[in-house]
């Protein structure tokens, strides 16, 4: 069994006892404790079962590797699926349950997969799901959905109530790791006066230094660090942070950070999470190395450990994870944990080292001396147990695995060597190459990620760097820290130098393992892939690593293989009959290790996601019951309805009081955008399709404007105010981005015109006075003429309305008598409010969006994003009196020449009527005879715009149809959403409303 | 993430704070072009695996379009330049010439 030991356990402060839950018993543990080792101190090593055959699955590691030690954690809204335990560090209260087993962890009903495992096979969706087809819906899928699938996501009705946030740092240079390299090189860089950020993803500095010691300049390793530590903490031009993970990085020095301010100390205040956006100049990575498991059958078994997560949890936390634990290496640092074990006073039966010795290195000889039996040229064959291991099977390494002896055991240390961890030297670029004598990928420091000026800002220390012994990681790190500041190298602090046999490489155990055995040796333990499946996919063709990986999922599960992909590359290689270089790595990808989507998000949720634009009569609005609509960023009121109305009794009511009195309309959200100067007209000529340059000062205009492709863009009413400027109205949605349309011509086509201009939007309040007694309430007003004679339809005029400066434009939007008023933003809401006062006894109706469409449709004008969609041209929409002959150009002419948009089988703007006078569905098609080449029907036309009118009190609808123009009274068929229920429509004129247009110019 | 300067303001913008504008230097085509030229200026890009010229907006700041030149492999900048020229400086063709030998981009070609 594991438990604590009576003594040691450095990061542990035994007087202080935790409390926490795993699956629903009460366990205690110490301050300090990770999740894995008070489960470990618990007895508890089984804590979950594996994704498809659902194994008994144990602790495996002690850090971010961890692919098995995976539970939800918390509960309710807090409750989040997919925690490492390993680096889950322990509270009062917390509560975690195991993962991926139904109904209960210790019996597992998905458990019957693993017997099945012959007919789960490298690639069984791929082969097994394809066909036949009506089984995915009663077969796999209920299986899928019941028996796979890690942790739970949670209640998608619960709001995260914990807060995140992101913070920006700007620095000369980024350390990430903050063992003895990334301290040294922190040391090195900040000597030169640079500013440091040193960041480290546990809540303790020094790394595996710490565990495995030795001596820096005359002092142990650890006094080392916690002196190094408060050096760096003294410098005002270095910053530290533990508990902050490199997650990736990024073109031209941008890294983020991941910082887990409060998951150990939940009910702190102040954010969760914190999401660094680091801009650096240079980047150190110091971020260790991985140790490999070894594939020998039953590595999978609860028990069977990293060798230096088990010397871990006896050092740091006082926790034996077994009684009695064989260690097996093919490298000088496994002997570590026997010895370590050894000093604990627990039971190292056997130390197996499929190496021979001539002279004993001195780690081994250490071993020896301490009482440990060694045996060399030997292998496991397999791990005996259940869920749990129970002993292994002795065998010579170069056999196929035929039993020498057995020994009992209830915990294997292995370690097959260690892979550098050069995930973020990688995410920008970083190339690798294959170390032969290590057996390892080291960063290539001819092939380094680039910056900005084509030189290298990415360097690497320690044994991320492939050094593995003291000396030379604090030397390497003095190196890296000094050229990050472009300083000569210097001489590191001196440390005891080591000496070490070479490892050599085990990719599968025993060598000549047959297929019983392979078929048992997993390399990823969290996705269920095993030696044999590699072998498989090899065998199927899969020559590529990226094309494996997929197939059998190795590396795909939320560890990403840290664990597994270098032994399954070494065992494609070798199926393929190739080097391991030869066959490469997968490409490694952000984030180091999942991180929080809350952090993701940061501040950026609820009411400050995306900030609402108000317009200055907001506020009204809201304490009238406006429904709201969202156009861009805006929110407009949709109709106001009144006590026990409809929102479609109030948009009746709403259109009846403006055409038969006066309504008044918050059209404030409408673009207004100033082009001025001496080529104003020029420039506009060739932004509009209209000829602006010949309108008069003191008249409006109504403009289209096109994309360069031909398509209608844009639209409204353009006023020149004097020779030189002229007031460009733009769709509400479209101000900023025509804006940006004419700054872009301006700037990048025809920069010598003389044009400015300014989006003056929100300058202004603009509020449309409507309807037949439109001008009594502005007469009542006061203080300008708003005749027709001294302000005619479709001209413009300033002056004082009740006393608030204002211009008024005489342009209708509703085909009604109509001012629009702009006045100061900051006179908006006195300016209707005035409006509301003066017209009471008028009945003065303000209306909505849905109001204005409607009178738009009964007038047949056109609405951008309703009878345009990006492919539509304005001669589509009968719109040829707006498009200039006289012109030799304008933006989108030349497109408008094209074959195809000069067709006559276009489809084109018409009116529908339907004959039973109902409404037809938005969007709905008009059919044709027979079907094309997918056996859909064919179509002839659809419905752009569609309303019940309540002035004509029949549905009237705007659609482009088939050569629609030239079909005038003929019947055509429109399907309703069903698909089927056919509603015959008549095409007619589109102006269903006063065609003459004589309501407007009065 | 790509840090540029922009040559306008002289701030050393995000990507966050840039628009991608595409492909520097396009001739526009207008009515009378053959269907062939227009065709090119509206649709057909440059799509190189090495040095771009390319169009930017620093659109969160000045507001101003500039050019960037920059190696589509590595992200290296060779340098920024305004957008009101029709074709990059020499001094920045001759920068580029001397880091990339060979280099080819439409009609720009290494001078012999
Ligand atoms: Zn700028």
């Amino acid at each position: 069994m594991s438990t604590r030991l009576a003594t040691g356990g450095r990061l542990i402060d035994r007087s202080k006892p935790v409390r926490f839950q795993f699956n629903d018993t009460w366990l205690s543990g110490f301050e300090g404790d990770t999740l894995a080792s008070a489960l470990l101190a618990n007895d508890k090593v089984m804590v979950g079962r594996s994704f498809k055959y659902h194994r008994p699955r144990g602790i495996v590691a002690s850090g971010a590797e961890e692919p098995n030690a995976l539970v939800n954690l918390g509960k309710g809204a807090r409750h989040e699926p997919n925690q490492r335990a390993t680096t889950t560090e322990l509270f009062d209260g917390l509560y975690a349950t195991s993962q991926n087993h139904w109904p209960s962890l210790e019996f597992d009903i998905g458990a019957i997969n693993a017997k099945l495992a012959r007919f789960l096979p490298a690639g069984f969706y791929y082969k097994m799901f394809i066909h036949p087809r009506p089984f995915w819906k009663h077969i796999y899928e209920p299986f899928i959905r019941q028996s796979a699938g890690l942790g739970r996501a949670p209640d998608p009705e619960t709001r995260d109530p914990d807060t995140y946030e992101h913070f920006y740092a700007y620095v000369d240079v980024l350390v990430v790791g903050g063992g003895v390299a990334g301290l040294q090189a922190a040391k090195a860089a900040a000597k030169s006066g640079a500013r440091v950020l040193l960041i480290e993803q546990t809540a303790h500095w020094g790394g595996r230094a710490a565990v495995d010691g030795g001596m820096v300049d005359g002092q142990p390793a650890r006094d080392w660090i916690a002196a190094t530590v408060k050096t760096l903490e003294g410098m005002e031009n270095v910053t530290l942070r533990t508990r902050c993970m490199g997650a990736g990085v990024y073109d031209h020095g941008y890294v983020l950070g991941y910082e887990r301010l409060n998951d150990h100390q939940p009910q702190a205040d102040g954010p969760r999470h914190r999401l660094w956006r680091i801009r650096t100049k240079q980047i150190i990575t110091a971020t260790g190395a991985i140790e490999r498991p070894i594939s020998f059958a039953g590595n999978d078994l609860p028990g069977v450990m990293l060798a230096s997560a088990v010397r871990d949890y006896v050092v740091n936390y006082g926790v034996a994870p077994g009684e009695r634990t064989v260690v097996v290496t093919n490298n000088d640092d496994g002997y570590r944990t026997a010895i370590a074990l050894k000093a604990a006073g627990l039971a190292v039966p056997a130390v197996i080292d499929p190496r021979v010795h001539a002279i004993d290195p001195p780690l081994v000889a250490q071993a020896k001396a301490a009482g440990i039996e060694v045996l060399m040229g030997r292998a496991v064959a397999k791990a005996k147990g259940g869920r749990r291991v129970t002993g292994i099977v002795v065998t010579a390494h170069s056999g196929e695995g035929a039993a020498l002896r057995e020994i009992a055991c209830d915990c294997v240390a292995m370690s097959g060597g260690w892979s550098p961890v050069v995930h973020l030297w990688s995410h920008c670029g970083g190339k690798l190459t294959w170390d032969a004598h290590h057996a390892f990928f080291r960063p290539d420091p001819a092939k380094a990620p680039t910056g900005a000026d084509g030189a290298p800002f990415v360097h690497v220390a320690g044994s991320a760097n492939g050094y593995l012994f003291l000396k030379d990681v604090l030397q390497d790190a003095e190196n890296a820290g000094r050229v990050s500041v472009g300083l000569e190298r210097d001489p590191a602090p001196d440390a005891n130098s080591e000496h070490a046999a070479p490892i050599h490489p085990v990719w599968m155990m025993p060598a000549k393992a047959g297929d019983d055995l392979r078929a048992k040796a997993w390399l990823d333990y969290q996705n269920d892939v095993k030696v044999s499946d590699v072998q498989l996919a090899a065998r199927e063709g899969f020559e590529s690593v990226e094309h494996t990986k997929r197939y059998t999922t190795l590396g795909m599960a939320t560890d990403q293989g840290k664990l597994s992909n270098i032994n399954g590359l070494a065992i494609l290689s070798d199926a393929l009959g190739e080097d391991i270089p030869q066959v490469g790595t997968t490409t490694f990808r952000p984030p180091y290790t999942p991180i929080s989507m809350g952090a993701i998000a940061g501040q950026a949720r609820d009411e400050i996601f995306q900030p609402i634009r108000k317009t200055p009569v907001h506020a009204w609005h809201e304490e009238n019951g406006a429904v709201w609509e969202p156009v861009g960023q805006w929110r407009r009121p949709y109709c106001f309805p009144r006590k026990g109305e409809s929102k479609h009794q109030a948009v009746r009511r709403e259109v009846r009081a403006t055409r038969n009195g006066v309504g008044l309309l918050d059209a404030s959200t409408l673009g207004k955008i100033v082009v001025k100067g001496s080529d104003a007209g020029r420039f506009l000529d060739m932004l509009y399709t209209n000829l602006m340059s010949t309108l008069p000062v003191g008249k409006c205009r109504y403009g289209l404007m096109c994309t360069e492709n031909g398509f209608l863009t844009d639209d409204g009413v353009v006023a020149r105010l004097d020779e030189d400027t002229f007031l460009c109205h733009t769709t509400t949605g479209g101000a900023d981005r025509i804006h940006a349309h004419m700054e872009e011509w301006l700037q990048t086509e025809w920069w010598d015109w003389k044009v400015y201009t300014a989006n003056l939007t929100e300058q202004y309040a603009q509020i449309a006075v409507v309807g037949p007694k439109a001008r009594v309430l502005l007469e009542r007003l006061g203080g300008m003429d708003v005749s027709k004679e001294a302000l005619p339809f479709m001209q413009w005029a300033d002056g004082t309305l009740g006393s608030i400066p204002a211009r008024v434009f005489r342009i209708s939007f509703s085909g009604e008598l109509s001012y629009e008023v702009a006045v100061p933003a900051g006179r908006g809401r006195e300016f209707w409010d005035l409006c509301l006062h003066v017209g009471a006894d008028l009945g003065i109706t303000p209306y909505g969006t849905e109001a204005l469409h409607v009178m738009r449709a009964e007038k047949g004008f056109i609405m951008i994003g309703d009878e345009t969609d990006g492919t539509v041209i304005p001669q589509d929409l009968g719109l040829n009196w707006a498009i200039s002959k006289k012109k030799a150009d304008y933006i989108g002419k030349r497109a408008q020449e094209r074959s195809h948009m000069t067709s006559a089988d276009r489809w084109q703007l018409v009116g529908l009527e339907t004959l039973d006078g109902s409404v037809l569905p938005d969007g709905a098609y008009a059919v044709a005879d027979g079907r094309n080449a997918n056996g859909q029907r064919n179509t002839q036309g659809r419905v752009t715009s569609t309303y019940y009118s309540p002035t004509l009190d029949k549905g009237i609808a705007m659609g482009l149809v088939h050569n629609g123009p030239a079909r005038m009274g003929e019947v055509v068929v429109f399907l309703k959403e069903d698909g089927e229920t056919k509603v015959k429509a008549r095409i007619v004129n589109p102006v269903f409303y006063d065609p003459k247009g004589e309501k407007q110019d009065v | 993430m790509l840090t540029l300067q922009c040559p306008h303001c002289g701030v050393h913008a995000e990507e966050t704070e840039l628009t991608g504008g595409g492909e520097a230097h396009l001739k526009r085509f207008g009515p009378g072009s053959d269907d062939d030229a227009f065709e090119g200026y509206l649709f057909l890009r440059e799509n190189p695996k090495g040095v771009h010229f390319e169009r930017w907006r620093h659109s969160y700041g000045c507001g101003k379009w500039f050019h960037a030149a920059r190696c589509t492999v590595t992200m290296e900048v060779f340098g920024t330049y305004t957008a009101q020229t029709s074709k990059p400086p020499q001094d920045l063709l001759d920068r580029i010439s001397e880091k990339r030998p060979g280099w080819r981009w439409r009609d720009l070609n290494e001078p012999a």
